[in-house]
Order: C-alpha cells, then sequence, then structure tokens
C-alpha cells in the first residue's frame, strides 16, 4: 500500500505537470517567435488602448461575434432588465428615447437622441419634459414605431409584479394617477397625468418633483417601444420585438440566443449604429474560467458580463506582457467604501470620524478589494473618475505611501477626547470575502492608533433590511463602521450620489444603502442639483456635495472598482465606454 | 510403465516467512480400472499433489519439480496449454465443497454443458442432451427438468453428484475426488461412495480418493497412501494398511476412524498434538514430535530423515523403528484397544 | 416478481413523496423557524427595487401566508393536477406535472428540465459506458497481474482519478486539448443525438472522458479488489479442472462473480448522474440537469431548485429499483419477495 501511496502521490505530480505545461502552452502561444493560431492581435496591442481610443479600427461589415455570459440576463425584456451589461447589449436590438454616445472614454458619457430628434425638452420648473420622434423607425416586422409604442413600454413596466427585476424611477418620479397599477392590471386607466402622446411622433413625461436630468431617464430601457399587441407580459423576453439594427434568430432562455440583422432598421434614422456585424451568438451560463480561456485561444469575442477576468486567467495575463498588452484595465463607476456611522458614540463626533479617515492605510484595503488590476484605483472622494463632476481632490492626504496619516490621526483622536483611541465594531457581508479582507485591513490599520475595531459579518441578503442598514439596529448593536459599495445606474451625480448620500433615504425600517451620511445641507444640495438643467452648473453642484461629505467624513472612501478586460482578437473597433465601464458592445465590428 | 506415475514430485512454494515444502518427493503409481486413497491430515500435502497432477498448483510462485506421467506423457515439463486440454477430458477432478465449487451464477446444466462442449465440438443442443444422460447417470431424478436448476437449489448430496455428473461429463481416464464425502451427511456419504465405485467399474478410469478419513478409503481403494507433512510414511494395499499397518501414523488414523455404529466426533485413539508446519518441518521424522513411540528410537526420530522402505511385497512403511518391533506393537498394543471398543 | 415491482413502485412514490415535503421543509419551513417572516421569502421574488408594499402583495399572491401544509398542498397538487399562474396580460395554464414557474425566468421549471434532459443523460450514458469498460478492464488486468508495475501504475492513476477535481482536471483538458492541440471540441457547445451523431460525439468526448476518469478510477480498484476475491473463490478451480482456456476463466467465471458490487454501485452512480452532473457541467457549460441546478441555487430560484431535486430524487429511487430488479437477474440466489 504504501508503493502504490507513492505512485499516486508521483502520477499527481506528473499530471499537475501535465496542467501548468497545458497553461504554459497556452500563453506560449502568443509569444512572437513560436506560431500558431493565435498571434494575430498579439502584435498590436497596447496595454489599456481601448481607454483612450478605438483598437483595430474598421469599417468591415460582416461575421459574427461571439459574446458569452458566466451568469444570466435578469431579463432581455427592455422593461424588466437592470444590469449594465444589458443596457450596453440592449442597443443592439432596441432604440430608446435616448443613448449614450457609442464614443471611447468619456465621450460614451454624454447623452445623445435615439428615438427622439433630439434631447428632452424641459418645463422651466423641469416638471414635464417633451421629446419629438423621428420618422420612419419601424418595428421588426415593419409596422411603424409611435409614441404610443414608447407610453406602453412605459406603462408595462411599472407593473413589478410581472417585471420585477427592473428599477422604479418612472415608477416614482412620473405624476401617475393614484392607484395606478400598470398596463395590465390598470387597463384602460388614463394616465395623461404622467405620460402624453399629442401625436404619434410626440411624447411628454409628467413629473411629481423637479427632475433636470431626465434625459439619464430617457436613455433607461424601459422607453424601448413594444407594441401592445404583440405583448406577451413575462414571456415578451422570449422574443422581443426589436426596433435596433438586431432582431432576435433564436433563443433559448438559460441557455443562449442568437441575433440577426433586422430589415427594417433604416440606418438613415440611426447616425449612432454602426451594425457592423452580421449577427450575434450569445451564450449564458458559462463557466467563468472557461470564458477567459476561450476569449484568451480566440474562439469567443467578449465576455459580456464587463466585470473582468477570473483570479485563475489574471494569474495568466499580469505576469506575461503580451497577453497583458491584449487587455483593458477600466476604473468603473463601483465606489467600495466604509460608511461611518454618526449615530454611534464616539464617531458622532467629527474628529474621531476624520481620525478613521487619516489612519486607514489605503494600499492594504486596495490590497483586500483584489489589488491594483482586478481590485481598483484608490479613492480619495466618492465620485468616480469616469462621472461628470469629479474633481480629482484629497481631504484627508494618506501621506505619500497611502499607508496613512498616523500623526493626524492622533491629533484628530485628541481633538475628540479619545487620546487612546475607541472601540467600535465594524460589519460587513458575510458570503463576500473580499468584505471580510477590508474589514480586515481596517482592523489592523486603525489598529495602530489605538481604535479597537471588531468583525461583525452578517447574512448578505438581509444586511440593509435587518442589520447594517437599519438605524436603530446599528445603533443599538454599535456598528460604527460598515462596508458598503455602490454603483451609479448611469454616470451621473444623481444616479452616484442620491441613493447614498442624501438623508432623507434613510427609513428607520431598514433597507437604505445610506447608512451614515445625514447633513442636511447636503440635502439641500442634491434638491438645487435636481432643479438644475444646466448640465455644468449641476456636475459643479455634485462636486461640491462630494467635498461636502468627505468633510463631514461619513465615508471612507476604499477604491473605485477596475475589471481587466480580455481584448477579442476577432473584433475590430473595441474600445472601453465610460458609461458602462465596459466595452462598448454597438461599436464592435468583426476583423 | 503404469497408466499414472508420479517420481519424486516436489511443490514449493517460496513464501515471505519461508519455503513451504507442500509435496516434499512423493512417488507412487497407479493402473487404469484401480482406485488409490491418499490419506492424511489437512495440510500433508494430498489436496496439493492433486492439483500439482491437473497443473493447478497456483500462482506462478509455486516450484514443482520430478516428474508425473499420464499414459506415457510426462506433465511437469510439459507445455501448460497442452496440459490445459487434457484437464476435464483425460483427468478430471471431484472437489470437496460443491456449493462453492459450482458457480453460483449458472446453472448445473450449463455448467456441465460447458465442461463437455470445451473437449467436444458439439451444438450445445447435443451437449444438453449429453448432460441431462450424465445426470440421470448420477441418479439425478427428473433430470431434464433438473438440469436448468442453479447449484443453491440442490441438495448437497444431489450437488455433489452433479459435480461427479460434470467430472465424468468427458470419460475422463484418471479422476481425482478430493474429499468427495467431507460436506455430507454420513447417509449421504455411503450413497456417494456407492455411486463413484459403481462408475469407476463402469468408466474404468483411474481413481485418487483424497481424505482425511480411512473410513471412506477403507472400502473402496484397492492401494491406500498416508501422507504426512508433505511426504508419503506408509503405502500399501488396502489390505496391508487396514490389517498390518506399520506406520505410528497410520495407526493414529485407524483409531480416529469413524465408524457407523458409532457416533463419528468420537475418537478412539486420538493423535496428540497437530499437524506439523512445512516452513519449519520438525528435524527428523516429521511425525517425531507427536508419535508415542518416540522414545523406542534411541534418539534417532528427531534427528534422522527416516527412508520410505518395503517392508514386503510392495508394503512401503517410514519409520525409525525396527520392523519387528513395529509389528509387535500393532499386534500387542494397537490391533487389541482398537477391536475392543 | 410482479407484485415485488409493484410493491417497489408504490414505495418509489413514497420515497419521493418524502423527498419533496423534506425539500419543501427546507425551503419553507426552516427559514419560517429561523424567524423569517412570509415577506422575508417573498423579498427575494420581487427583484432588487420592491417596496413593503409590493412585498406584501407578493407574500399574498405566492401564497406565503397561508399555513404550510395548505402551501406544500398546493406544490404537490401542481405536480399531479397543474395550475395556473398570473402571467400579466394573461393566466397561464402550467399543466402536469408542474414544478411550477421560475422566479427569475418566469419559465414553467418542467419544460426546462425536459429540455435539458438530454444533454444530462447523454453526458451520462457516454462516459458510463467509457468508465465501465475503461474501470472494469484496468481493475481486471490489475488484479490478474497483482504487483506488477502495470497494476502500480493503475492504481496510482486511479488514486489520482479519484482525488483530482474535475473543474480542475476539466479546465486543464480544455487548455490543452481544445484550445491548445485543436483536437476536441471547446466548451459550452452540445449537439443533439438526432441532430448528428457524430457531432454530438465530438462534442461531448472530453466531458466523458474527464467524467469517465473520475468514476473509472473507482471501477478499476472496485473490480480488482473484487476480481482478488473471487479468482480465488473454489468455482474458479473447478472452472480450470474443467480445462477451459485461462481468458474464459476471468471472464465468464471471474468477472461474472465480481460484478454484482460493480452493478450495485453503478446503478446508484448512474442514477445520481442523471440527476445531474453538476460540475462537470458547469465545467464545460453544458446546458444539463446539473448546470441548471447549480444556476438555479446560485439565483435561489426555488421552483427550480425543488424540480431539479424531485427529478434527481427520482432518478436515484428508479435506478434503485432497477439495480434491484437487474440483482435477481445477475445472481440467480436473489429472490424478489
Amino acid at each position: 500500500m504504501q508503493k502504490t501511496t507513492r505512485l499516486g502521490v508521483a502520477a499527481l505530480g506528473a499530471l499537475l505537470t501535465l496542467g501548468l505545461a497545458a497553461c504554459g502552452g497556452g500563453s506560449g502561444s502568443s509569444t512572437p517567435s513560436s506560431s500558431g493560431g493565435g498571434t494575430a492581435a498579439g502584435g498590436t496591442g497596447t496595454f489599456n488602448a481601448a481607454l483612450t481610443g478605438v483598437v483595430d479600427p474598421s469599417d468591415k461589415k460582416g461575421g459574427i461575434l461571439k459574446f458569452a455570459n458566466a451568469g444570466d440576463w435578469d431579463s432581455l425584456d427592455p422593461g424588466d432588465t437592470y444590469y449594465g451589461y444589458s443596457w450596453n447589449f440592449i442597443r443592439l436590438y432596441g432604440r430608446s428615447l435616448v443613448m449614450f454616445k457609442s464614443a471611447v472614454g468619456k465621450e460614451g458619457n454624454e447623452l445623445t437622441p435615439d428615438l427622439a430628434e433630439g434631447l428632452g425638452t424641459p418645463s422651466d420648473d423641469a416638471k414635464t419634459w417633451t421629446y419629438k420622434l423621428k420618422a420612419g423607425i419601424k418595428f421588426e416586422d415593419g409596422t411603424p414605431v409611435t409614441s404610443k409604442d414608447v407610453k406602453y413600454g412605459v406603462e408595462r413596466s411599472f407593473d413589478k409584479e410581472v417585471f420585477p427585476d427592473g428599477y422604479t424611477y418612472f415608477n416614482d418620479f412620473l405624476n401617475w394617477p393614484k392607484d395606478y397599477k400598470g398596463a395590465y392590471k390598470s387597463k384602460g386607466v388614463n394616465t395623461d397625468s404622467a405620460i402624453e402622446t399629442p401625436d404619434d411622433q410626440t411624447i411628454v413625461f409628467h413629473l411629481k418633483q423637479p427632475l433636470s436630468n431626465f434625459d439619464y431617464f430617457a436613455q433607461l430601457p424601459a422607453t424601448i417601444p413594444v407594441p401592445a399587441d404583440k405583448d406577451t407580459g413575462a414571456k415578451y423576453k422570449e422574443h422581443v420585438i426589436a426596433t435596433g439594427p438586431y432582431m432576435f434568430k433564436t433563443n433559448e432562455i438559460g441557455k443562449g440566443f442568437s441575433l440577426v440583422r433586422n430589415p427594417n432598421w433604416d440606418p438613415a434614422t440611426d447616425p449612432n449604429r454602426k451594425a457592423l456585424p452580421d449577427g450575434y451568438e450569445v451564450s449564458t451560463n458559462v463557466n467563468a474560467d472557461d470564458i477567459d480561456n476561450r476569449i484568451l485561444a480566440g474562439d469567443l469575442d467578449v465576455d459580456i458580463a464587463g466585470t473582468g477576468a477570473q483570479p485563475a486567467a489574471l494569474g495568466r495575463i499580469l505576469p506575461d506582457p503580451t497577453i497583458k498588452a491584449n487587455t483593458d484595465n477600466p476604473t468603473g463607476t463601483r465606489l467600495w467604501y466604509t460608511s461611518i456611522n454618526g449615530n454611534v458614540p464616539p464617531l458622532d463626533n467629527i474628529d474621531c470620524r476624520k481620525a478613521v479617515e487619516y489612519a486607514a492605510d489605503k494600499t492594504t484595503l486596495q490590497t483586500a478589494w483584489g489589488g491594483e488590476f482586478a481590485g481598483g484605483q484608490i479613492a480619495t472622494s466618492l465620485l468616480p473618475p469616469a462621472i461628470p463632476g469629479h474633481e480629482d481632490f484629497n481631504t484627508y492626504p494618506p501621506g505619500a505611501d497611502n499607508k496613512g496619516d498616523l500623526t493626524k490621526a492622533k491629533e484628530a483622536l485628541t481633538a475628540c477626547g479619545q487620546p487612546n483611541g475607541f472601540e467600535t465594531n465594524i460589519s460587513y457581508r458575510a458570503e463576500r470575502p473580499k468584505e471580510k479582507a477590508a474589514a480586515e485591513a481596517l482592523q489592523q490599520s486603525l489598529g495602530r492608533v489605538g481604535i479597537k475595531l471588531t468583525l461583525k459579518p452578517f447574512p448578505q441578503a438581509d444586511y440593509f433590511a435587518l442589520y447594517a442598514g437599519k438605524p436603530g439596529y446599528a445603533k443599538d448593536n454599535k456598528l460604527g463602521l460598515a462596508m458598503n459599495g455602490w454603483q451609479s445606474d448611469w454616470p451621473d451625480g444623481f444616479g452616484f450620489l442620491q441613493q447614498i448620500v442624501d438623508s432623507r433615504v434613510i427609513r428607520d425600517t431598514g433597507g437604505s444603502s445610506n447608512v451614515s451620511v445625514r447633513d442636511p445641507e447636503v440635502d439641500k444640495l442634491i434638491d438645487q442639483a435636481m432643479e438644475q438643467t444646466d448640465a455644468n452648473a449641476r456636475n459643479a453642484i455634485w462636486t461640491q456635495i462630494d467635498k461636502k461629505v468627505m468633510d463631514d467624513a461619513y465615508i471612507l472612501p476604499n477604491v473605485w472598482a477596475k475589471a481587466l478586460l480580455i481584448r477579442s482578437k476577432n473584433a475590430s473597433n473595441v474600445f472601453v465606454n465610460d458609461a458602462y465601464g465596459m466595452y462598448d458592445y454597438l461599436g464592435m465590428g468583426v476583423k | 510403465m503404469s497408466f499414472l506415475e508420479l517420481k519424486d514430485l516436489r511443490i514449493h512454494f517460496p513464501t515471505d516467512d519461508g519455503l513451504v515444502k507442500s509435496v516434499d518427493g512423493l512417488s507412487f503409481s497407479l493402473e487404469r480400472g484401480k482406485t488409490l486413497g491418499i490419506v492424511g491430515e489437512s495440510g500433508s500435502g494430498k489436496s496439493v499433489t492433486s492439483l500439482g497432477i491437473l497443473g493447478l498448483h497456483k500462482g506462478g510462485r509455486a516450484q514443482i519439480g520430478g516428474e508425473i506421467w499420464l499414459d506415457g506423457e510426462e506433465l511437469v515439463a510439459a507445455d501448460a496449454e497442452h496440459v490445459r486440454t487434457l484437464r476435464g477430458k483425460k483427468m478430471a477432478m471431484i472437489f470437496q465443497d460443491p456449493l462453492s465449487a459450482m458457480h453460483p451464477f449458472y446453472t448445473v446444466g450449463a455448467q456441465i454443458i460447458e465442461a463437455y462442449r470445451i473437449h467436444n465440438d458439439v451444438s450445445k443442443k447435443v451437449a444438453r442432451k449429453h448432460a441431462i444422460e450424465m445426470l440421470g447417470r448420477v441418479g439425478i431424478p427428473q433430470p431434464d427438468r433438473r438440469v436448468d436448476s442453479y447449484p443453491h437449489e440442490f441438495s448437497g448430496g444431489m450437488r455433489q453428484r452433479a459435480m461427479i455428473a460434470m467430472a465424468l461429463s468427458c470419460d475422463p481416464e484418471l479422476l481425482i475426488a478430493d474429499e468427495p464425502t467431507t460436506a455430507l451427511d454420513v447417509t449421504v456419504q455411503a450413497q456417494i461412495l456407492d455411486l463413484m465405485r459403481d462408475l469407476q467399474r463402469d468408466f474404468n478410469a483411474a481413481l485418487i480418493i483424497i481424505t482425511h478419513d480411512l473410513g471412506v478409503v477403507a472400502e473402496l481403494s484397492d492401494d491406500i497412501l498416508v501422507m504426512y507433512g508433505g511426504k508419503c510414511v506408509e503405502y500399501g494395499t488396502a489390505e496391508d494398511i487396514f490389517e498390518r499397518p506399520e506406520h505410528p501414523y497410520t495407526w493414529g488414523l485407524l483409531g480416529s476412524m469413524p465408524r457407523l455404529d458409532r457416533e463419528r466426533t468420537e475418537r478412539l485413539l486420538p493423535i496428540k498434538g497437530s499437524p506439523p508446519s512445512l516452513i519449519n518441518v520438525p528435524s527428523g521424522c516429521a511425525f517425531h514430535p507427536r508419535c508415542v513411540f518416540e522414545d523406542r528410537t534411541a534418539g534417532k526420530g528427531s534427528s534422522l530423515v527416516p527412508e520410505l522402505v518395503e517392508t514386503e511385497g510392495g508394503h512401503l512403511v517410514r519409520c525409525h523403528l525396527p520392523r519387528d518391533q513395529r509389528r509387535s506393537i500393532w499386534e500387542n498394543e494397537i490391533k487389541p484397544n482398537l477391536e475392543a471398543s | 416478481m410482479v407484485t415485488y415491482i409493484i410493491r417497489r413502485l408504490i414505495w418509489a412514490v413514497v420515497m419521493l413523496s418524502i423527498v419533496s415535503i423534506i425539500t419543501f421543509g427546507i425551503f419553507f419551513l426552516v427559514p419560517r423557524l429561523a424567524g423569517a417572516t412570509p415577506e422575508d421569502l417573498a423579498a427575494r421574488y420581487v427583484g432588487r427595487t420592491a417596496t413593503e408594499q409590493q412585498v406584501k402583495l407578493a407574500a399574498e399572491q405566492l401564497g406565503f401566508n397561508d399555513p404550510l401544509i395548505v402551501q406544500y398542498g398546493r406544490f404537490a397538487k401542481g405536480i399531479v393536477a397543474g395550475a395556473d399562474y398570473n402571467n400579466g396580460p394573461s393566466v397561464e395554464h402550467c399543466p402536469a406535472p408542474c414544478f411550477g414557474y421560475s422566479f427569475r425566468t418566469r419559465l414553467p421549471v418542467w419544460p426546462d428540465l425536459l429540455d435539458r434532459l438530454p444533454v444530462t443523460i447523454s453526458l451520462a450514458i457516454g462516459a458510463a459506458v467509457i468508465w465501465v469498460i475503461a474501470g472494469v478492464a484496468t481493475g481486471v488486468v490489475s488484479a490478474l497481474r497483482r504487483g506488477s508495475f502495470f497494476d502500480r501504475a493503475a492504481m496510482g492513476v486511479a488514486l489520482a482519478g479519484v482525488s483530482l477535481p474535475i473543474f480542475f482536471t476539466g479546465m486543464v483538458s480544455l487548455v490543452l486539448f481544445s484550445y491548445g492541440l485543436h483536437i476536441t471540441a471547446p466548451g459550452n457547445v452540445y449537439t443533439p443525438f438526432l441532430t448528428n451523431p457524430l457531432t454530438w460525439a465530438y462534442d461531448l468526448l472530453l466531458p466523458w472522458i474527464t467524467l469517465a476518469f473520475l468514476y473509472a478510477a473507482n471501477y478499476a480498484r472496485l473490480t480488482r479488489a473484487g476480481m482478488l476475491e473471487t479468482m480465488n473463490e473454489d468455482y474458479i478451480r473447478t472452472a480450470r479442472a474443467k480445462g477451459l482456456a485461462e481468458r474464459t476463466v476471468v471472464l465468464k467465471h471471474g468477472l461474472r462473480g465480481a460484478l454484482t458490487p460493480i452493478l450495485t454501485i453503478f446503478g446508484l452512480d448512474f442514477g445520481l448522474l442523471l440527476g445531474g452532473a453538476v460540475l462537470t457541467e458547469s465545467t464545460y457549460s453544458l446546458p444539463g440537469i446539473g448546470k441548471y441546478a447549480i444556476d438555479a441555487i446560485g439565483y435561489q430560484d426555488l421552483p427550480q431548485v425543488m424540480g431539479v431535486v424531485l427529478v434527481a430524487a427520482f432518478f436515484v429511487v428508479f435506478a434503485n429499483l432497477v439495480v434491484d430488479l437487474l440483482y435477481a437477474v445477475v445472481d440467480p440466489r436473489v429472490r424478489l419477495v
């Protein structure tokens, strides 16, 4: 038996070597000296080239792009989808009133009319927004698109029992009739108080409150027109009627679908889309590691989720400059941060909060979140760089090496009356190892000035509803710090900040993402921004809010999330769109 | 030359503990139509001898030496494949426990048919007919029905009959029966022995019966070979062994022979001690540690290996005791005791 | 025999009912005992942006406020008799066996399972053929050449096969054979057998081998142990004494005797596999029952999970029944009473 065991170990070793050789073999094919199938893109790439320019620009039409998704869409239905990648992708088959430009970097943040002739026309109080539709836009079956189809699309998305995955922006902000329940349950109810369609080309939205940035609402997929007579409710996602350049050919939910050209899409009505490939093949629920391997091998083009390569692939990519040259590392619109709860003494004292800001070691936090490439960029304020209104500033300089300023931290502690530090708890979501690592990193670095943290994990499903997000619970259980994260629905100060800094979203019953920022001045500034229809002036207010919250020391920013995207070997026109923080799926073609 | 002749047969098994000399220099001969009984305790080497004749001494590790002549053919040095073709056809074997010796998953008929068809190029139908015939011949009632029964559906005696039918199916010239009755009831034992005697007469085969029980061979055997520690210690006609036995071990066997008129477990003169280890065979006479009369050998018992010596007319004995002394011990000390009981 | 089968079938139904009750209990009773309210349960089915009112409504509509026995009754009735569901513009009838609608995809679970079953069956059958042939052959040779180089090497590889996780062997073999040497199909491909049997086999070859490797190892060890035992049986000596060729002795007499325990294990393994080869299917992204199960669990999609559990349980119970029947065929000593 002894001998057998030893032999077994030897065999195992041989197999492991084989595995390593296999990985080595894969990477070997992209070194210039070796021949092999996959060197086509090898020579031209530069790391991060797609962040600032178009890689392999081309107007060549034809070919099929292959996408894969490690998970699955929440829904392909425009009224029922709430994933960033889905909003990026949906532009291929659906046209909303306005859309984000298919453009490189920050330019992608700009809104441009799609169905509409121009951006929305607000009333003076910014409570009424009017859009005119272009003429000649048709559904895939040739039926002309009217403003009533847009209105119907929004009305049906109201019903969250049928469409539970969507957002509630329209439900919350439009002036719906009392007790309105959506297009199905309130069939025939006059909804002109919320949406008017004076003629087939005009649509008017009526809001309950001023909303200076309603154009961002108008880019939501819910404004993609849905023909009422083709609506099959929850089953509509099995065959969404296309208005974009592509329509569904096959669709097997849970497995994947394919798109082909929509003959009734008229390029004359659409300056935003090049529509280069002849079609798309999309697989869902694909093994995440396999996706990375296949993109690296040139067998697949895009990991649609845009959340970056898995750790296994990172280990292959980062050490190899030739592979790394064909990847991009955009900073997304997600902030990982630590809420500092002013309700929990002694953090009710601003100086104690400042001590936390100063003492934190940003480098260990970055490591905890996954490092420079897969974790994120060290954050010094709230608004991510990709969002208009972001400004580079650092209220609490953590020293040249980013390891924290312990002198300033001790001064702050003294000012707070706790010169030897204090004790408090830090909560995190038990299912998230990175949050745990970040909490441990903070425990370490704050310990240097005598701030003792006790780790408190809570189940993710009830984290905000019952624990960290429930003010009474957080206070009673001394959850002074809480690990937190937020991603903007769209690249706009409102989309990013409102839910995490407006104290009015905090409810005693729990459930709010804002667990610490309670500053009436900030609330006032938000109201101002929502009334300000001039984009530049509005963005300046978001900057002001960002600075104010940092001055209050209610939030300790950790990192702005980054993802390492692998560039397809076969795709042309590859670039990262800041609006989505991933490759722009509208621009890509096949080489 | 006789039909079967063994010359100095040696079968040794190397083990981690040493060399096991299961059979150590065995010679005898047997004619067609005659019966030889090989008697000894378990571990005496009698079963290994029979397996050696068939070429079934297991494992490539067994070392076999000497000569086995069967009908003029030497088998020890012969090609294994050739010996295989002789097995079942020219020489067949009946095993001790028919329940474990027959495959539990195949019908009795199928197993006989298989045995028959190895050596006879006939259709299944013909072989089946033959199997039924054989079953009938060994006294199994309704053989055309029982042919499709599984071994576990037979009684012990019936199973042994079936086993005999299988062994005889190819009309073998040499039949070896290894403890053919040990697993059976006393009454059934007698029936099986009768059957074997009848069949041997019909088939005119040479028969070797291997047993630890002298009673089994008493009526059947022409000659008897007593084995101890891998060696022959006494050889002679049945009459020699039962009327004029000269070896103390044979006396012991006779003393412990069960009889039909007595409870079989009752032993009159049990042999003390236990069979020898075949690795560390006692020095001198292998039997000396258990021998009641060892003190009369003048110390030779533990130092000198006795030779197999002919006492008279083919009666061979391996013993240090002088011939006269052996006869007088038998006549005066052993025989009266046996008869008195 | 017939009464035996009938009795076993009744038992199978009872077993499945018990499994369904336990599964139901795990998902609905245990959270309740742990203090979750009907609203907490409902909150997971109404999306991320639901208001409290919507959650309450959903709890009411999903029937989470009813006594558990009523909820189970409704679930069981759906399987036996079908059920009706509200689908926005219309009411949808879900015919029996109705495992309900997925909370996430809003599709009925049963057709989904039926759709994925061929993939899992294809995977299981192909792998089973390979592992039984390879495993048993290796085991037999190992047993006959006990202690030889082949024996030691084979048992070493077998140990590795049992120890190495499939996501590792799967990933390595994909990178090596599919993306490196381009001799096997990449992950995430499946062609139905009826569409093109050759492509079907080509697409599944690597998953088959990977999966078979895991099982073959175990079967080799089992066969080896079984053969070592049976080759010492008296009936093997009898077979040799008949003059049978060694090959016949080994295969017809030895292997036949060693096969019974392997058959038992095989039945259970195969039944379990039909319930989904979770790791293999996720490694190769094959849209089978196992992948469906892992996705369903990932999305906490209860009706899907319940469906998979019951289907998997069905296969295990069914495989047990088949094994017991086969047992009687293989070993005539076994009586089915």
